[in-house]
């Protein structure tokens, strides 16, 4: 191609990795615009051509639904970008999606070849510009979907899990019908994940190209309460149902005044703000407390979230309070980095003991207990163990714990022939998602505990699969299932 | 978008709403409530059902205006439409023979509290129901009650009707005839149901109230709705929204309800001069005298 001169390998490791503009932090810690502008198509034809195109790629080996990484990057460099975007659709239907909130650090960009001293390939921005790209220029194309069957699959949870499923099972031909038990559509996407990380726009734009498909979606619907899913199975005749109700059910610490004004669970805050859209309070009606002081407790990409939805709320210091130290930290590199950046302050080996009240009810401050580190635990990490009497205090006018969820027990109570962990999680079969109940298939956080977008994608496509072979031949494995499956 | 079928104040601020919600409808049973949001970028509130039929596919909603949520909501007449209805949430009341049974209720809650007296009579009990209003014109459900229960007994704070008084001096007169009540479920303000609570707690009456939380998602997913249980972190959604009266916190609910005064009083406001009708118009718009 005249666009693409031949470059050696030499030529190609030559380039230096590409930059992601990026609103300046002084900026955007005030307002909740996108972060990360996007790369332009110089810039992306650049990056694209530091791809060494290896004859054994190894960062397909990292990505949980398996794009053909290195054949869209190709198009890329010849300037083919519709055609790199609907290479990556064969795959993974959200791009716009993935292309912003996977950790492609520890997915495909650890396994390129040029880690390290080289830095991998961008993958993720490389994604993510050519989603972008066609979202501009590229007027949707349906995918080719076959005939229907006209057998009915019912999908509970419209977040990444559901839609990965949904977009697979409606091509070959099933009606899907994805049921959502809050007013918009996304799931995690929509009342987790914040406006400056993944604009909304975006996600209805994915909605709408899967109900353009045929994909039917019910809102305010809860399955256990407002139908059990056996109704759902013998009265609305679904041949099968998929449940990715997710994670939901927030963690508090079981400390002293964790229930004082103030203080918020991440889920809390987050919908508020996401969902219910506070930060445009009083033109949107659900509040917000604004605080001058934030802390948020939890080192995840969902603490980041929170700690930086509290800056740009208006707070004159947001800070990480976080029990182990920054290495040990679930959060995605870029989120820390540009946490920092926007002037987040991080105390490390800390953890709160106890929630102060003023005279009022209302949070002031948090005690907490210096920790160090000691032997790996279960998880791998070391350990955190208070230092006996290092007891001291942080003032915080708002508090937000982000330590994780449980699984949300609605399903479970309504469903009690579906075999649970006693955390709750539903149990399958290994990556098809079978569960305890004949034609019942579950995947997502509500199986794996909380996980990541892609991952809950992933699963999603792996029941897609296991419901398609189902419904053709009818055999179900009675066995019951007793792993959870293996991210 | 659900369907207002028709639209009826009262008594002054509170309007009974007949809503299309045909499964709600088949599944709601006492106790349980619905999540609604009114329009766009409005609020979601939890609402009691109050009434529903399986046959029409209508359920009955109670709405106090208080803050600029119910006030919009009842703004809407027969044949407009509510943007979200989501439900039937929260644990259906605990329906069981006990003998006698005292529902105590205050404001909104007498209508809540119908469709439970009602299941505990047709449970067999021996049903009292001591229903309290400030005024004589906030007394609601008072014929429908009648219908239901063995005995209703008003209290007005002002006397303007029934007994002048609180409900817990009809309460604590049941309690000292000798006549004890083997169960009690007490809906309404939380003072009222803090006081009936402490009431009842030397008698080691069963007691039971229904909390009213902030909620947002109605399924367990925020946790803005926890409430202190008998020392556990309990969330008023999904593990209530009826509590032994015994175990709750109810300093700590008051509290936490009023966490958003500041922002509901702007809200409030604003609402009100949305609203506001100047007494001139009349006057301004008329055409000038020739």
């Amino acid at each position: 191609m005249e666009n693409s001169p031949i470059l050696t390998k030499k030529n190609r490791m030559a380039i230096p990795r590409q930059k992601m503009p990026e609103q300046a932090p002084e900026i955007r810690k005030r307002n909740f615009n996108e972060v990360n502008l996007g790369l332009d198509e110089e810039t992306a034809v650049l990056e694209a051509n530091r791809c060494l195109d290896c004859p054994r790629p190894t960062c397909i080996d990292g990505c949980p639904v398996r794009i053909k990484i290195p054949d869209f990057i190709r198009m890329i460099t010849q300037r083919d970008f519709l055609g790199a975007a609907k290479k990556i659709k064969e795959d993974n239907l959200l791009p716009l999606v993935c292309g912003r909130v996977c950790p492609q650090e520890e997915q495909c960009e650890k396994t390129c070849v040029l880690r390290g001293k080289f830095q991998a390939v961008s993958i993720g921005r490389l994604e993510r510009f050519v989603a972008d790209y066609e979202r501009k220029f590229g007027n949707f194309t349906p995918p080719h979907v076959l005939p229907s069957n006209s057998k009915k699959v019912a999908i509970v949870g419209s977040g990444p899990s559901g839609l990965a499923c949904a977009s697979d099972l409606i091509q070959w031909g099933y009606n899907v019908t994805i049921f959502e038990a809050l007013h918009e559509f996304g799931g995690v996407l929509v009342y987790g994940i914040p406006e400056f990380r993944l604009p909304k726009e975006i996600l209805r734009y994915e909605v709408n190209n899967l109900k353009k498909i045929g994909v039917k979606f019910v809102d305010n619907f809860i399955v256990g309460k407002t139908l059990t899913i056996d109704e759902l199975m013998t009265e609305e005749g679904f041949d099968a149902v998929y449940l990715c109700v997710g994670a939901g059910l927030p963690w508090f610490m079981n400390i002293p005044g964790e229930s004082l004004m103030g203080v918020y669970s991440a889920n809390e805050f987050l919908t508020r703000v996401n969902l219910m859209k506070a930060y445009q309070f009083p033109d949107a009606d659900t509040p917000i407390h604004i605080g001058k002081n934030a802390i948020v407790i939890g080192g995840g990409n969902t603490a980041m979230d929170a700690v930086r939805t509290s800056m740009r709320l208006g707070a004159e210091t947001a800070t990480i309070v976080y029990r182990r130290s920054e290495v040990e930290m679930p959060a995605r590199i870029e989120e820390i980095h540009h946490a920092k950046e926007e002037g987040i302050v991080f105390r490390m080996l800390t953890n709160p003991v106890e929630f102060i009240s003023d005279e009022n009810g209302w949070v002031k401050s948090v005690r907490c207990i210096r920790m160090e580190l000691g032997e790996p635990d279960s998880s791998g990490r070391r350990r955190p163990i208070a230092i006996p009497g290092s007891e001291f205090d942080i003032d915080a006018d708002l508090v937000v714990v982000a330590i994780g969820n449980g699984s949300n027990p609605l399903i479970s109570q309504t469903t009690p022939d579906l075999k649970c962990n006693k955390w709750g999680n539903i149990l399958v079969n290994g990556a098809e998602g079978r569960t305890s109940k004949r034609g019942i298939f579950a995947g997502g956080d509500i199986v794996s505990g909380s996980a990541t977008v892609i991952l809950a994608m992933g699963a999603g496509r792996d029941a897609a699969k296991s419901i398609d072979e189902f419904i053709k031949t009818g055999a179900w494995n009675e066995s019951a299932p007793t792993a959870l499956p293996t991210p | 978008m659900n369907k207002i079928i028709s639209a009826e104040f009262i008594a002054p601020d509170i309007k009974r709403f007949v809503v299309e919600a045909p499964l709600i409808a088949r599944k709601r049973k006492p106790g349980q409530f619905v999540i609604v949001r009114v329009r766009e970028n409005g609020e979601r509130i939890p609402l009691t059902i109050v009434d529903g039929s399986p046959e029409t596919g209508f359920i009955t909603l109670m709405v106090q205006g208080i803050g600029k949520t119910t006030k919009t909501m009842n703004q809407l007449e027969a044949g407009d439409f509510v943007r979200d209805v989501v439900g039937p949430l929260g644990k259906p009341t605990h329906i069981e023979k006990y003998g006698v049974a005292v529902c105590v209720c205050g404001g909104v809650g007498t209508a809540e509290v119908l469709p439970i007296a009602k299941a505990l009579k047709e449970a067999g009990n021996y049903v009292i129901t001591i229903i309290g209003a400030r005024t004589k014109e906030l007394v609601i459900a008072e014929s429908e009650m009648r219908t239901v229960c063995d005995e209703v007994i008003v209290t007005t704070d002002d006397g303007t009707y029934g007994k002048k008084g609180f409900v817990t001096e009809a309460l604590s007169a049941i309690l000292q005839s000798g006549r004890k009540p083997d169960f009690v479920l007490a809906v309404g303000p939380l003072p009222m149901m803090k006081a009936i609570a402490e009431m009842t707690r030397p008698y080691q009456i069963r007691t039971e109230v229904s909390l009213n939380s902030i909620m947002i998602d109605g399924t367990g997913m925020c946790g803005g709705c926890r409430a202190n249980i008998g020392g556990k972190t309990q969330f008023v959604c999904v593990d209530g929204p009826e509590f032994d009266a015994h175990q709750v916190d109810f300093d700590q609910i008051a509290k936490r309800q009023k966490q958003f005064n500041a922002q509901e009083k702007i809200s409030l406001d604003r609402f009100t001069q949305e609203n506001h009708t100047c007494k001139l118009e009349p006057f301004i718009n008329q055409p000038e005298k020739q």
